[in-house]
């Protein structure tokens, strides 16, 4: 009905963001209560449907063949066997796939959403080991996994840059690191380092990992006529149908993508090319189509995170004051991606040093587009830096968290700005006395039970707040007082639903179960991504909006035969399913009485959020303190994490159950990025040469011990809800924590990612 | 390569089916059968997602010929319990956040049921410290090692292991477990 822009005349009683809050800062309700998951019976029953469960009329399978070499040319392609093979429908190749527009790179553009820029299946060109150079469609899947296997391809080979030794010898230096300065120098950091009383000097490896949700990337497609249809596992709907739009010279509306239950993203359930070739196969072919990766499959064409080499130098005083804090090094990339993993992040905000130097480069490689996987920059980033912090405080023979408390910034450190709100050090202490970190001894090497030497360490974890511009959400208000909200936003396993329902009963002052969330489908209101933990707060500022039209509608709608009449939004709340004044409880009207009055069946309103000013004006993070012990056997160098804990300040925590498997989950992921984790990428081909989840190690069951999950609950004040979002920062600082509970149990310490046992030997 | 006739017991219905005498239980359970709730998340036996019970046994049907298991009787997720009457494990996992996206649930469900029988049976596992004892001693440790073939990427594994021992299998919690509970 009217939207943000119409409203840029401050209206009183309207959040602006940086300089208001937003009025449910201290309010309640079914806020963070323990809700268990909405969609919950759904996925113990298996009726949650995926995206390759989605069952059509003619719906064929698909199957791709995949490049072997890491660059060059096709010289010729032989399907001939491929398309004589039973059941076999189509086989399409860059000879006859149907011209497509490339992917713009994600960022680029509002609505670009390519994980590369590369054209998919256009040419004979070949860009990495893996590359898809045929679609098998086929009635039954073995019989399209049959025919792919038949495709024979030879090629003429171009010199490939697949060592990352070599390519690190011309480095590039970025314009801009996700639109911050790659370099950040504040003094002379190298001449204070060797200046300093006390030298901390270190590099710090970490691998290449994948994301390895479970549920296998996959899409079911059709068309009709000039329409596309596409059941997808994605986390950025808005942005595959625009770019799938494009792609097929289509207007925007008519590619309608949904994706309501998503077997787990972590950054990886985006737009690669399998959902382009089964939109190009199924066009062709004239069918539906289901494409469902193999595992192999996941490894060849969806990027990971890749590899970083860092250098992390700290100069001290003796009494523990940071003189210089330099952060730099290199990552491998490739020339049409986007994601430059920045590890120099978590230096910039974390602590106070006299001089600082932070700048990263990148070594372009022919491999596959490396992308954004749970806490890019700060999962790997935290490992250097929490380890070298770790090892300045023995250096100066301090308690690691001493040093941290000596090294609290006042404000942000790099960018001047307030902090919005940090509560690092509340979090430290919390964790520690919990943790019994008063039990560990300074000296390593000092706690044994038989062969297993025990240690324990810690380490800071950090993760920006941002919100998104752009999103939109609609309020529908019915007769019987329910309330249905709707946003094409994600659910991957975060509790999405279930936290933004409690956040609109909490916001509208309704009961739980009369509201609907809606979300997942391209025919919803626009929303934002789900990534970088940005989308709780986004959607936040999203309903905030329309939550401020929906009130003035309803206000206008009561009329002068209301206990509201002549209320503006500044003097209303709402509460017990209707709006009452802020300070007299008998002015109140419910919403099932305004809509009868007004002989309304439904009241509909929609708006968009107002842009991200509170992120302009204020440096917003979330902080936490990770304890870790471990168990190392002195024979055979196997580590075991015995006893974890997370300490976190996220500001306003929505749902106390869901929350704290987020937590869990990503420090999960944090114990295999620390022990177990790396894709391994073979420097003579560009092949990963690990591409199943027996040869590539997440963790398992057995690995993982009873985790303890504390959090401060204190509300950061510049953030929808007070909260600032969680996904990633349970996997930051984890790394740091066990390497440094390693060094605590042995005495060595391990900067090279995972702790596998022939680094303890 | 040709199609068969085959026969199946699929929770409690019998079910005649034409297919590729190549398929998985699972391709023929997700894809032939509609039987969607079983997951593939490796189709090589590394993840357990696909996990069902036959005659009460845990197996990864990625990993099982269709062909061979005619006659038997499967039993998916679907067969645990209905709406309004869901299995006593499916309530806990809920209750207990025993998942996250939920993808890798049937296979875990299904496992830990099929576990259960195990134990019963006095079956033990690798980390069983007396193998002679009349009765294998469970805890959370035995648990977790029983439940290791099931992955779960979002890491709802400490829900998972309540939810076990609230419900199937009671096990007390380790000794340094229980001192910081
Ligand atoms: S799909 Fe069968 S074990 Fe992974
Ligand atoms: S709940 Fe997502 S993989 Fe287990």
């Amino acid at each position: 009905m009217s939207a943000q822009s119409d409203a840029a005349a401050s209206r009183p009683g309207r959040w602006q963001p940086a300089v208001t809050q937003d009025p449910m800062l201290h309010k309640h309700g079914a806020l963070g209560q323990p809700v268990s998951r909405i969609e919950g019976p759904l996925k113990v029953q298996g009726k949650a449907r995926f995206a390759a469960e989605f069952p059509y009329e003619g719906l064929c399978y698909a199957a791709l063949a995949f490049s072997t070499i890491a660059r060059g040319k096709i010289t010729a392609l032989d399907t001939v066997a491929a398309e004589a093979a039973p059941g076999v429908v189509l086989v399409m190749t860059h000879r006859n796939a149907p011209r497509m527009k490339a992917p713009s790179l994600m960022m680029s553009s509002p609505t670009a959403a390519g994980a590369s820029d590369l054209p998919v299946m256009q040419t004979d060109e070949i860009h990495w080991n893996g590359q898809p150079i045929a679609v098998v469609l086929a009635e039954t899947q073995e019989q399209a996994d049959h025919a792919a296997s038949l495709v024979k391809a030879d090629y003429a080979p171009l010199p490939a840059t697949t060592s990352f030794e070599e390519a690190r010898k011309t480095p590039r230096q970025l314009d801009n690191l996700l639109g911050q300065p790659p370099v950040v120098e504040i003094g002379d950091a190298e001449a204070a380092l060797k200046g300093a009383a006390v030298q901390v000097d270190q590099i710090y490896r970490t691998p290449r990992h994948n994301h390895n949700a479970i549920e296998l990337h996959a899409a079911t497609v059709a068309w009709t006529g000039d329409e596309l249809r596409v059941h997808d596992a994605s986390q950025l709907l808005d942005l595959t149908a625009g770019q799938l739009a494009d792609i097929f010279g289509l207007d925007a509306e008519k590619v309608r993508v949904s994706s309501p239950y998503v077997g787990g993203g972590f950054g990886g359930k985006c737009l690669w090319d399998h959902q382009i070739l089964a939109g190009a196969a199924a066009k062709l072919a004239g069918r539906p189509v289901r494409i469902m990766l193999s595992r192999e499959g996941v490894f060849r064409i969806v990027g990971g995170r890749t590899l970083t080499e860092q250098r992390v130098a700290l100069g001290a005083s003796a009494d523990g004051k940071l003189d210089a804090l330099i952060h730099t090094g290199i990552v491998a990339m490739t020339t049409h991606n986007s994601c430059p993993e920045q590890f120099t992040f978590p230096a910039r905000h974390l602590y106070a040093a006299k001089t600082i130097r932070l700048a990263q480069e990148v070594a372009d490689m022919d491999m596959l587009a490396n992308t954004f996987m749970r806490a890019p920059g700060e999962s790997v980033g935290t490992f250097a830096l929490e380890c070298a912090i770790d090892e300045l405080a023995s250096t100066l023979g301090l308690d690691p968290i001493e040093l941290r408390r000596r090294i609290e910034p006042e404000k942000d450190p790099t960018s001047g700005k307030p902090f919005s709100a940090r509560h690092l050090i509340d979090a430290y202490d919390r964790g520690a006395e919990r943790f019994g970190w008063n039990r560990r001894s300074a000296t390593p090497r000092q706690q044994r039970d038989g062969e297993w030497l025990i240690g324990m360490g810690c380490a800071t974890a950090t993760y920006p707040y941002h919100r998104f511009p752009g999103g939109a959400a609609r309020i529908r208000l019915t007769a019987d007082g329910r309330v249905t909200v709707s946003t094409a936003v994600h659910d991957m396993g975060m509790g999405t639903a279930t936290a933004q329902a409690q956040h609109i009963a909490a916001r509208l002052g309704v009961p739980l179960d009369h509201v609907t969330f809606e979300y997942g489908d391209t025919t919803l209101p626009r929303g934002v991504i789900a990534g970088g933990s940005t989308q709780t707060a986004s959607i936040g500022g999203a309903v905030i909006a329309a939550t401020e039209v929906f009130v003035e509608e309803l206000l206008k709608l009561a009329g002068n035969d209301s206990p509201l009449a002549g209320l503006s939004l500044a003097e209303v709340e709402t509460r017990d399913g209707g709006i009452g004044h802020r300070d007299d409880t008998a002015r109140f009207e419910s919403y099932e009485s305004i809509l009868r009055r007004a002989a309304r069946d439904e009241l509909v309103c929609e708006a968009e959020a107002p842009p991200p000013a509170e992120m302009e004006a204020f440096s917003m993070h979330s902080y936490g303190a990770q304890f870790c012990e471990v168990r190392v056997s002195e024979i055979t160098g196997e580590v075991r994490v015995s006893r974890f804990l997370g300490s976190f300040d996220a500001g306003r925590i929505l749902n106390a159950k869901t929350a704290t498997s987020q937590f869990k989950g990503g420090i999960i992921m944090g114990i295999g990025l620390a022990l177990t984790e790396e894709t391994n990428f073979d420097p003579r081909s560009g092949r990963i040469v690990n591409a199943s989840l027996a040869d590539y190690h997440v963790p398992v069951q057995m690995d993982v011990p009873a985790i303890e999950i504390l959090y401060t609950d204190i509300p950061d004040p510049q953030a929808p809800m007070g909260a600032r979002g969680i996904g990633e920062i349970g996997i930051t600082g984890v790394g740091a924590a066990v390497a440094n509970a390693v060094y605590n149990a042995t005495g060595k310490r391990i900067r090279d990612l995972p702790i596998t046992l022939d680094k303890l030997m | 390569m040709g199609n068969a006739l085959m026969n199946f017991t699929i929770n409690g219905q019998s079910v005649e089916v034409e297919a590729d005498i190549r398929s998985s239980l699972l391709d023929l359970l997700r894809n032939s059968l509609g039987f969607t709730g079983t997951k593939k998340g490796c189709d090589q036996g590394a993840c357990g997602a696909c996990t069902v019970l036959v005659d009460g046994e845990r197996i990864n049907s990625c990993l099982a010929l269709a062909v061979q298991y005619q006659g038997r009787s499967i039993t998916t997720v679907e067969g645990l319990g209905t709406d309004g009457n869901l299995h006593p494990l499916q309530e806990a996992f809920v209750e207990h956040d025993g998942f996250q996206c939920g993808y890798c649930t049937p296979g875990q469900l299904c496992s830990a049921v099929g576990m259960a029988r195990e134990i019963e049976r006095n079956i033990p596992s690798v980390v069983t410290a007396d193998l002679s004892a009349d009765s294998v001693a469970i805890d959370e440790r035995e648990l977790r090692e029983r439940m290791s073939g099931n992955l779960c990427r979002c890491g709802a594994y400490n829900g998972i292991i309540e939810a076990i021992s609230e419900t199937l299998v009671k096990a007390p919690a380790l000794p340094q477990e229980r001192a910081r509970a």
